[in-house]
């Protein structure tokens, strides 16, 4: 724990880089199997990882070296020698080192701590055991010890060692699977298949080590997905790609064992490639610090210089008639001379300028707030049991200044769990819960559920909350059933039984996943299935239907059909799609339900769910067998095979019998929608960056209240070529600046954009919402140069923006691009491998902890289990932190202005010579004892409107963004007041005390104590330096004996300090009261409101409870039910929110268009970008990963 | 799940399972504790900048600085005090003549008498002070030219004083003492005052050459080598003294033991360096007389006599002698008391204008209109 404190301590993160050997030489790799002599000529890196920065030896002068690449601390070692020099000396040495050697100090323990855990990590992940054939037999080798072009045995669930060629499996044709969510963060599995010729070796150890076939392949990269090589076995040559090739990082699964060959090892492996160089990232505050920083310097050497220049001419003038008195050597050579030794003189005494206690209090005061967010409850999720974690201790300050956020959705917005809500079953619908009344009742946490006790087979995890459906299925309704059997029939899950009724589902999309289940729990057991047969248990009766054909799904179809055959002989279609195709293909008999079931669909729709109808049909056995000859003879067709059999699929689809619709939820994470809607009031924007289809995109969006139906436009960007996208962007920019405004060109400069939007458009934008939804491909033609400028534009005008389809390297180019044109501080939250890139490249990045995988939280700088956290960590936390920060820096700089000028207008009284006006304890000890702890304790504490009201007015956090609180003008201000300030030792001490104290907006026990007990131990210790007794002992260090009683025992000494203290403080209480009185800020009216509210205790219960009647929560339920009736009434359908699903992208091109006019959203540009399963899938896996991330587990 | 309830119920709806496990000994949760501390809810006082408190604060000061500003004026306007210039700058001055002919070298003595009138009797004791004007007693290289421990009689110091002594560390080969410039220039004028009775005879004053040094520096500070050693010269034996000194520094005073050698209160105030380049010291002080019925110093004629030994016109320096009767606030010092009273007064008025200010413009029914 406390090296952990310790580490934390030190604001830079540990940077280190597993630089390859040299990979550039290598143009192409030789490796032969078993044959470690050839492999060994090439020098190939062994699989032993270092990733280490230091050894007991190098860490003292290496660490050392890199300390003092830190401008400060070469600045007080620079100071520290000339402090030698007694020339020059002005002050003792002791005044710097001790301050300097305990920076030093931390840091070395922090970095030493760090790589002890790295050279931990390394050794452990070094000595993993794997089974390597050598000499022919196998052999348990330590994972260091493994070589390129050695075999190696893997076993199920084994990590993979190295890059490894697949050479056989346990499985059938040389399959294998992996699971590669450690590389991409795809927890699907997948499958690796090995050449034939390889499988055919088998587990046969002998045979194995005979294999000599050599690869030839590229050098090392990077590129996750791609690999070319080419194998030369028994004079043949068998070209290899990356689906033979077993990643170090993946883990073996559902297959016994694998034989692999080495290629890449240790470093060399795509993994370590891929570790990404952990950037350092450095907040805004820190950058505006050290410019300050280097300007007081520059200051510095100015008052330096006026001082020397005086110094030479005081020597000169007066300084000359006054040698008899001051007889020294060095003067004889000149003057400037002497002007030049001043010179470095006062650069020591007013080094105190920059003092190297701000750089230690202010990593004192971040390490203190992110405790503060570590230790917050109400960031706790304890369903998981997981606390927020501020896993970088740096940028809690900045947490204050977003005004972009981009967020993942999966797993971010959403849970990633899709739930069988509703469902309309012949007409009725099911999924609501009434009261005795007849009321619809608000679905809780504390609902009861049905109880699924009659099913063995049940689903735990699965709720329902509607009885009713229960009591139909048990009354054997019989429509109800075939909808349950429907659904357990219909689908292509891959159920998986490993123990006796311990189904799982191995489920291409979680939709099908939702239903399947479903149709379990309700007693329709999807057991098990052959190519031939589907055995389901309905109602504990083990039944098996003959599986004749499956029709698959595809974009333009957008249903999916199975024509089976039940025990009693029956032919039937089972179908179920978009409620938009299947209606068109009814038997006419169902008209009145399909009316019926539209308007439930509606409904289902209207609450964001995700709705798919059902259908059947009764086939006839001649018919059948006809259209099985057909379809037998299609699919054997050569050419246009898809067209004919998707002929023949539409025509055996007709005149279905409609069973029903279901509904999903899409389940949004807890109070995404509120969250969403505070933080936009905080004027944050908030972008989604989603891989996911542009319907769900859109779906979510609705759902979490980004898009709504009293939008006035919702722009669609989704051309394919450049012209098309930048076509469309201009219209969508023409449409918002209104017509014939749209004089700018994407050419024109950023700054006069904002001009315009900034007067004429502005009140329009405020009225007017608009949202820009984009296509990951229309985003790759848009992130170019040419057209960045119109996007960002564009972008900014609108209230949402959401991009779909867009790959982990897309995903950082967008916060990329709001970073350069936009001056914003981003923060980028994910919870997935996925966006590894994106919260690396923000300013913050957040990750989304207690999921399965780490790699996101292993990039971020914070982490929380929920994605409403982020409410709280930048309203309240951010907010703190930046007010706290900003404080701390403009009264720091205020102290030591104050406390160093007076050595500046001393030093026209004393001859230039650099004579210190207090004694050199007080410089010492002013920054360290006199004045730290105060200012601590306020940059710790201090509150200017606590909790509840920062987040009930998240305009509050507005001044952040705007970066009001310390900037450039103010740390002017705070020097000014500071060279105000110029008063003497002890009055000094009282004058920054009281100064502190009206900084200080909340006064805690504990700043009563360090504002109070400093000035105590103020007194304690002058009159402790002061004392006979510590002169006794060191007559020369303490030459002021005596001092302090005599000069405090004269009241006209108090007099003098109360008259200061005034003079010095009043003005800073006028302006400032001024200034609130005047023009009061939004935090000023609302500490007022707070002290108001706090006099009139039961006043706070009161507003709580307006609060509540007008929460976001209801108010978001009325706008969409509003659109929803006014739609209905005004005759037209939903919009596109009511037809979309993940799986099969529902939403016509008609409907689509009727919503956005200027878009083009149809079938056709989906069928082009998904694959026809409908199998979501990262197309840019070429992401970092980092090497902890691995090795962590 | 409602919107605003979650808040809530994270606060306060813990688990109840998990509140029950807290005791000693129970699996160590990651659930943060609920202590005010770390959930940053200490209570605190919030103090506003309002109108009801900072304007009744700037009228307070107002109407107390103003009091004390001219109690502190009235103080030191009775406070009466004398300033003669005895430099000899100007041909008319009667130390003009010893003042060009300084030196530190020189043997003899030139000695000079400076005729002043008081005007006013002095009463109480009266504090006789030395001015310098122009002396640099601040330099840094002045200032820490001087070994600390030396003068606290410190044996090994006496022999082998500090480096910081420099040029003034050694001569002729024995170490000097007291070392360092600030001793080398000890100021070395000797005043005498005198009373021109209106009969004709002059009264030698009495001054007092102790109880002029802090009793700290004199006890504790300060103290011969050797202990209470009475035979100082033998103490001294292989030192050397100062460069600029006439006689060695255990024949600073003679005729008294106990203000002899380091412990001379003559030397004392004057290695207690002034911050500024002009400055005053106090030399001697005149005790009233006992029947406190006549003046300590009743007006009349008066003459200062001067043995010039200290050359000040090289640096333009200034010698001056002060007569200063003092009071609870010290000398005479007007300045502060005007600073009092105008502080009080500008306070005052700043109340009154911002009072205006606030009552014109002011926004006293602001939390009214935040939004959102």
């Amino acid at each position: 724990m406390a090296l952990r404190w310790l580490w934390m301590l030190v604001p830079w993160r540990g940077d280190w880089n597993p630089r390859s050997k040299s990979p550039g030489q290598e143009e192409e790799r030789h490796v032969r199997a078993n044959d470690r002599d050839y492999n060994e000529r090439f020098s190939y890196a062994d699989n032993h990882i270092k990733t280490a920065k230091y050894n007991v030896f190098t860490f003292l002068p290496i660490n050392l070296f890199e300390q003092f690449q830190r401008f400060a601390n070469a600045y007080f070692l620079v100071l520290l020698i000339l402090q030698l020099i007694p020339e020059i000396s002005s002050l003792s040495w002791f005044t710097t080192i001790v301050p300097l050697v305990l920076v030093l100090a931390i840091t070395a323990v922090k970095d030493a701590t760090d790589d002890y855990f790295r050279h931990k990590s390394d050794q452990q992940v070094n000595t993993r055991q794997s089974q390597v054939l050598i000499k022919g037999k196998l052999q348990n080798e330590k994972w260091m010890n493994v070589r390129v072009g050695d075999i190696i045995k893997l076993e199920n669930n084994q990590f993979v060692a190295a890059d490894l060629l697949l050479l056989s499996s346990s499985e059938p044709y040389g399959l294998c699977y992996i699971e590669t969510a450690e590389l991409d963060g795809e927890t699907n599995l997948k499958v690796r298949q090995a050449l034939t010729v390889t499988s055919d070796l088998g587990d046969d150890v002998a045979k194995l080590a005979d294999f000599n076939g050599e690869v030839i392949c590229e050098p090392p990269n990077n590129k996750l997905d791609k690999f070319t090589g080419t194998l030369f076995w028994k004079d043949n040559k068998y070209p290899l790609d990356n689906e033979k090739m077993l990643l170090r990082g993946c883990v073996l699964r559902n297959t016994e064992w694998c034989f692999g060959l080495v290629i890449f090892a240790g470093l060399q492996t795509k993994l370590m490639q891929n570790c990404g160089r952990t950037k350092l990232k450095r907040t805004s505050i820190d950058k505006l610090m050290n410019t300050l920083v280097l300007w007081i310097f520059g200051f510095l050497i100015c008052m330096g210089i006026i001082l020397a220049i005086g110094n030479t001419i005081w020597e000169q003038k007066v300084g000359s008639n006054f040698w008899e008195y001051l007889q020294w050597k060095e003067l004889t050579i000149s003057a400037v001379f002497s002007g030049f030794l001043t010179f470095w003189s006062y650069v020591i005494i007013l080094n105190t300028v920059v003092p190297i206690s701000l750089y230690v209090s202010v990593e004192v005061l971040r390490l203190g707030h992110s405790y503060f967010i570590n230790w917050d409850r109400r960031m706790y999720y304890s369903r998981k049991a997981t606390p927020a974690e501020a896993r970088t201790t740096t940028l809690n300050e900045e947490l204050g200044q977003v005004e972009f956020i981009f967020s993942d959705k999966t797993g971010t917005l959403t849970q990633n769990i899709m739930v069988f809500n509703k469902c309309s079953i012949n007409g009725k619908t099911y999924g609501d819960v009434y009261d005795e009344f007849g009321h619809k009742v608000d679905i809780t946490e504390k609902t009861p559920c049905v109880d699924f006790s009659f099913n063995p087979l049940m689903d735990r995890k699965f709720r329902f909350h509607d009885s009713s459906l229960v009591e139909a299925i048990k009354l054997e309704e019989p429509l109800v059933q075939e909808f349950f059997r429907l659904l357990a029939l219909c689908h292509t899950i891959m159920p998986e039984e490993r123990n006796e009724g311990e189904l799982v589902y191995q489920a291409q999309s979680p939709d099908e996943g939702a239903l399947v289940t479903a149709a379990r729990n309700f007693g329709f057991v999807f057991r098990s299935r052959t190519p031939e047969t589907i055995t389901l248990y309905e109602m504990g009766q083990a039944v098996t239907y003959q599986l004749l054909a499956i029709l698959d799904f595809n974009n333009v179809r957008k249903r999916m059909s199975v024509i089976v055959r039940n025990p009693k002989g029956q032919l039937k279609l089972y179908s179920k799609g978009a409620d938009t195709i299947l209606f068109d293909r009814l038997d006419p008999s169902n008209e009145e339900l399909m009316f019926t079931t539209s308007e439930h669909l509606n409904e289902f729709a209207g609450e964001g769910l995700r709705t798919l109808a059902l259908a059947y049909k009764d086939l006839d056995e001649d018919v059948f067998d006809e259209w099985m000859k057909k379809l037998l003879f299609a699919s054997t067709a050569l050419e246009n095979r898809e067209e004919k059999l998707g002929a023949l699929y539409e025509e055996i689809e007709q005149g279905m019998m409609l069973l029903g619709a279901t509904a999903i939820e899409d389940k949004l994470q807890e109070g995404v929608p509120e969250t969403i809607a505070c933080l936009t009031l905080a004027n944050i924007k908030i972008w989604v960056l989603t891989g996911d289809k542009l319907e769900t995109a859109m779906n979510i969006g609705y759902s979490c209240n980004m898009l709504r139906d009293d939008m006035n436009e919702v722009f669609i960007i989704s051309g394919h070529t450049m012209v098309e996208v930048r076509q469309e962007l201009r219209m969508a920019k023409e449409r918002i600046m209104g017509p014939g405004k749209d004089k700018f060109s994407s050419g024109l400069d950023m700054e006069k954009t904002e001009l315009y939007s900034s007067d004429s458009v502005f009140e329009e934008t405020i009225i007017a919402e608009y949202a820009l939804i984009i296509n990951g491909h229309s985003l790759a033609h848009a992130l170019e140069a040419d057209l960045e400028q119109i996007l960002v534009d564009v972008a900014c005008l609108c209230k949402t923006v959401i991009c779909c389809r867009v790959t982990p390297l897309q995903k950082a180019l967008v916060v990329e691009l709001i970073k350069r044109h936009k001056r914003a501080v981003t923060l980028a939250i994910g919870d997935g491998a996925n966006d590894v890139s994106m919260i690396k490249t923000a300013h913050i990045g957040v990750g989304i902890s207690g999921q399965e995988g780490m790699q996101a939280v292993l990039a971020s700088d914070y982490s929380f289990a929920q994605f409403r956290y982020l409410q709280r960590l930048l309203l309240v936390h951010g907010r703190w932190s930046y007010h706290r920060m900003c404080n701390f820096l403009c009264y720091f700089f205020y102290k030591n202005f104050a406390f160093t000028l007076v050595h500046f207008w001393y030093g026209f009284l004393c001859g230039f010579s650099a004579q210190t006006v207090y004694d050199q304890w007080f410089i010492t000890l002013f920054n360290i004892v006199y004045t730290s702890l105060p200012v601590l304790a306020m940059g710790l504490f201090d509150q200017d409107v606590n909790e509840q009201y920062s987040l009930r007015y998240p305009n509050l956090y507005r001044p952040g963004q705007l970066n009001q609180l310390f900037n450039k003008r103010k740390f002017f201000t705070c020097t000014l007041q500071g060279a105000f300030a110029v008063t003497i030792a002890t009055s000094l001490v009282i004058v920054v005390s009281a100064q502190i104290g009206l900084d200080t907006n909340y006064w805690t026990a504990v700043n009563h104590f360090f504002i109070w007990g400093s000035l105590a131990v103020y007194f304690a210790i002058l009159f402790a330096m002061h004392s006979d007794g510590i002169f006794t002992i060191f007559p020369n260090q303490f030459p002021f004996i005596g001092t302090a009683r005599n000069s405090l025992n004269q009241k006209i000494v108090w007099l003098v300090i109360l008259l200061t203290t005034v003079v010095c403080i009043m003005p800073m209480v006028a302006v400032r009261f001024i200034k609130a009185d005047l023009y009061p800020t939004h935090t000023d009216k609302v500490r007022l409101l707070q002290q108001a509210s706090r006099r009139q205790g039961p006043q706070e219960q009161n507003f709580r409870r307006v609060r509540r009647t007008s929460s976001r929560r209801s108010a978001y339920a009325f706008a969409h039910q509003q659109g929803y009736g006014e739609l209905i009434t005004s005759g037209k359908n939903m919009k596109v929110p009511t037809a979309s699903t993940s799986t099969y992208p529902l939403s016509s091109p008609a409907r689509g268009n009727s919503v956005v006019k200027n878009s083009v959203v149809s079938g056709t540009t989906d069928a082009a970008e998904t694959n026809s399963t409908g199998f979501r899938r990262e197309s840019d896996q070429n992401q970092e990963v980092t090497v902890e991330d691995l090795e962590a587990r | 799940m409602m919107a605003s309830s979650y808040n809530a119920k994270d606060e306060d709806g813990h688990l109840p399972g998990s509140v029950g496990s807290g005791g000693p000994g129970a699996v160590k949760s990651k659930k943060p504790d609920n202590t005010a501390f770390k959930q940053q809810r200490l209570p605190a006082w919030q103090p506003i900048l309002t109108a009801g408190t900072v304007l009744p604060a700037f009228f307070m000061i107002g109407l107390i600085f103003i009091p004390i500003g001219i109690g502190l004026l009235v103080t030191s306007n009775n406070i009466k005090e004398f300033e003669i210039d005895y430099t000899g700058v100007d041909m008319s001055s009667p130390c003009f003549s010893c003042s060009q002919n300084y030196s530190w070298n020189s043997t003899s003595a030139c000695t000079c008498s400076v005729p002043f009138t008081l005007d006013q009797p002095f009463e109480s004791n009266v504090f006789m002070y030395y001015g310098l004007s122009n002396f640099y007693q601040n330099h840094r290289r002045y200032v820490k030219s001087r070994d600390d421990s030396q003068l606290n009689g410190d044996k090994s110091s006496l022999l082998n004083p500090s480096k910081e002594c420099e040029p003034y560390r050694t001569s002729d080969k024995k170490s000097i003492a007291p070392c360092g410039a600030i001793a080398n220039s000890l100021f070395n004028d000797t005043l005498e005052l005198f009373y021109n009775h209106p009969n004709g005879s002059k009264i030698t004053i009495h001054l007092e050459k102790t109880g002029i040094a802090w009793w700290t520096d004199k006890h504790v500070k300060f103290r011969n080598p050797g202990g209470n050693n009475n035979n100082l010269s033998s103490v001294f034996r292989d030192t050397s003294k100062p460069v600029n000194w006439h006689k060695p520094v255990y024949e600073l005073d003679p005729s008294d033991p106990d203000n002899n050698g380091f412990v001379n209160e003559d030397f004392i105030v004057w290695m207690r360096t002034a911050a500024l380049p002009t400055f005053r010291k106090l030399y001697r002080i005149i005790q009233k007389k006992k029947d406190n019925m006549t003046p300590t110093l009743p007006p009349g004629n008066y003459s200062l006599e001067v043995t010039y030994n200290y050359p000040v016109r090289s640096f333009d320096g200034r010698k001056r002698m002060i007569l200063s009767t003092i009071s609870w606030m010290g000398g005479k010092n007007p300045f502060l008391g005007i600073a009092y009273i105008t502080v009080g007064s500008v306070c005052f008025f700043l109340g009154v204008v911002l009072l205006i200010i606030h009552h014109k413009y002011g926004n006293r029914n602001n939390s009214a209109d935040i939004p959102n």
